[in-house]
């Protein structure tokens, strides 16, 4: 690493266009070439250590019982991957079927509103100017400063004041709150929407809310799915909120299905193989979003980052 | 992936958005003041002032009914609660008769050792997660952006993979890599002699600060990562050709301009591990070295659900908002102060 000289090694960019004159001292090759090997080397070693737990997931939940408590992952005995998830939605009634289903529901349908409702609140503070608005948009970046588990018990109470504990609604609501959604519609609507666009529409006659609807929100595509895909993995991760409001099992996102099922497995082992293979089908939704939308995921955290 | 990014807004702040909205547009949008009286033209502009006031209105108002009915009066109602408590029969039967005990809950908290302890906890894990993963991820992202490294596209997304695992999940999966019997690390290393405890006295602090390495090592290494490739390539450039070394350039050039990066990175790690609940939650049910009261966040679920406290829980929701803001001010005072006057704000 020490001796390699930078931006010579691009593959994109062959090693003499970018520097026309060159490094002024060229090292000799023996030690550039160990530099780039020791760079591989702990690039390497990083991602097996991010990789190999997910491998194992994947080999684990391929497993049957016997072979997964012998350790012994990578021989070829005890492979039953499709039993293993006849097993998975068949333990407890096919109660996480319902789960996953709950899940889709609570990200896909909670993301999407969450999306519409940020982004429309951040074009608003990039487009107009009223008295107090970088005042009300630090009171906005407040709220994502503050830790979830602390409204959780209010939350709690407000809902059991309404008599909404333990239902959908009390789970759904809260999670359409993303204060980090508008703080990236402003931004992105900075960066897209050019005013003179909207004054050509308002020149036209469009009306200001058809100005958003039919000419700002095309523009502003992209953003939105970005706000989408980081709301869509904050609300699959969610696990407090889910414990503090939900007793009915019906209602439980797999999140914490499972962790009731680990609580089992303490004591009823059957319980490991189930818990595995619901983890990993649990995950694969995740990647395929991740790797079918990674440019916009990209866009939101040079955004996020730069500030 | 690769360069191939769309472009984001970038360098373009809201403050600065916000005085380009105000001047670089035609005549027909209401001036930073209109004049009062002047004829129909004035009027036209302040009924088309009151139209962009009223689509604004509309466009925010979802938002903020929501900041209000899920963040305002929460946090007020937790504040509220934590002045009362409710002095109920130790089985939790008969009528809830709260009293007003003013600051008496916020004195329990603070003198219960299980708070000030999962407190500590969290900062002695924030001592040893935040440094391990600025560095880490820092080495990582200057490694890649130093071109040395093949496959560069297919590293990033493996090192970001585990991003995309719930943490529910990632604690699923380390905990069975911790558990003997199951875990092949643990077989191999007993083979080789070594009989480790994972989850032991010692242990279970580093074995939870991984977890939350594992998972959260890709995405800054991604952030710090586009922060480099944003920079100006003619200053890392000029480097390079005033003699300095790869190692120099990464460290004395590079580094020292995506310091606003590393201050989003630290001061968002530090509100995650403030609020750390999940993976000791899992955790804890295969042992016992984590306790129902390990982090205030668990100590805030535990006083509620378990001992139906909510006074008690309220003012410790009360307490670690406090140290939050507290402590997130105070990164972003020092950084401020170090920051110095070159750049803005």
């Amino acid at each position: 690493m020490s001796a390699s000289t930078g931006h010579s090694a691009r593959p994109s960019a062959g090693p003499s266009t970018r520097h026309p004159s060159g490094p002024p001292t060229r090292p000799s090759a023996g030690p550039r070439l160990a530099g780039r090997a020791v760079t591989n080397a702990v690039v390497a070693v990083f991602a097996l250590y991010t990789l190999l737990p997910v491998v194992w997931l994947v080999l684990a939940a391929a497993k049957d019982t016997d072979a997964l408590f012998s350790s012994r992952l990578l021989s070829l005995e005890g492979f039953s991957p499709w039993s293993n998830v006849v097993d998975l939605f068949a333990t407890d009634g096919g109660v996480y079927g319902r789960w996953y289903l709950n899940t889709l529901v609570y990200a896909v349908g909670g993301a999407a509103l969450s999306a519409l409702v940020s982004t429309a609140c951040g074009y608003a503070f990039s487009t107009y100017r009223f008295r107090h608005k970088e005042k009300l948009f630090g009171l906005v970046l407040a709220a994502v400063m503050v830790p979830q588990t602390v409204l959780a018990l209010p939350l709690y109470l407000l809902a059991s004041n309404l008599g909404v504990v333990n239902t959908f609604w009390a789970v759904f609501i809260p999670l359409l709150f993303n204060p980090f959604g508008v703080y990236l519609g402003r931004i992105f609507s900075d960066g897209y929407v050019p005013r003179e666009v909207l004054e050509a529409a308002r020149m036209d006659g469009s009306g200001e809310l058809a100005l958003y609807f039919r000419v700002a929100f095309g523009m502003l595509l992209p953003g939105a799915v970005t706000v989408f895909l980081f709301q869509l993995t904050a609300i699959w991760n969610n696990f407090f909120l889910p414990m503090v409001m939900l007793s009915d099992q019906e209602l439980y996102p797999v999140t914490l299905g499972l962790y009731n099922w680990n609580s089992a497995a303490t004591t009823s082992p059957e319980y490991y193989p189930v818990v595995i293979t619901g983890s990993l089908l649990a995950v694969l939704p995740l990647i395929a979003a991740f790797l079918m939308l990674q440019r916009f995921w990209r866009s939101g955290l040079t955004a996020g980052a730069v500030k | 992936m690769g360069t191939g990014a769309p472009p984001p807004a970038g360098p373009t702040t809201p403050h600065t958005a916000t005085t380009r909205t105000g001047t670089g547009t035609t005549p027909s949008a209401p001036a930073q003041r209109p004049s009062r009286g002047a004829g129909r033209a004035g009027t036209g502009r302040r009924s088309a002032r009151r139209r962009e006031l009223v689509a604004c209105g509309v466009l925010m108002a979802p938002f903020f009914v929501l900041l209000a009915a899920v963040f305002l009066v929460p946090v007020g109602t937790a504040v509220w609660l934590s002045l009362f408590a409710d002095d109920r029969s130790g089985l939790g039967f008969g009528p809830p008769n709260p009293s007003f005990v003013g600051l008496r809950s916020y004195l329990a908290v603070l003198a219960d050792p299980t708070f000030t302890a999962g407190l500590g906890r969290m900062l002695l894990f924030c001592l040893i997660y935040i440094p391990l993963l600025v560095a880490a991820s820092l080495v990582l992202a200057l490694l890649l952006d130093s071109g040395a490294v093949r496959l560069r596209a297919w590293a990033q997304l493996g090192l970001y993979l585990p991003h995309t695992v719930p943490g529910l999940i990632a604690a699923v999966i380390w905990l069975y890599l911790y558990t003997p019997g199951i875990s092949p690390v643990i077989d191999l290393l007993s083979r080789g002699g070594l009989q480790v405890d994972l989850l032991g006295v010692d242990t279970v602090l580093p074995s939870l600060v991984n977890v939350v390495l594992w998972s959260n090592l890709g995405y800054n290494t991604v952030i710090f990562y586009t922060a480099l490739r944003a920079l100006p390539r003619e200053v890392v450039e000029a480097s390079v050709v005033d003699g300095a070394g790869p190692v120099r350039t990464a460290l004395l050039v590079k580094t020292p301009q995506i310091r606003s990066a590393v201050v989003t990175v630290v001061l968002f790690s530090l509100i995650f591990t403030l609020q750390l609940f999940t993976e000791p939650m899992l955790l804890g049910q295969s042992t016992s070295m984590i306790d129902s009261r390990f982090s205030p966040s668990m100590y805030i679920f535990d006083a509620a659900f378990n001992r139906n406290s909510y006074g008690l829980a309220a003012a410790a929701s009360v307490v670690l908002l406090a140290c939050t803001i507290a402590l997130s001010y105070a990164v972003t005072r020092w950084t401020n102060r170090s920051v110095g006057p070159e750049e803005e704000r």
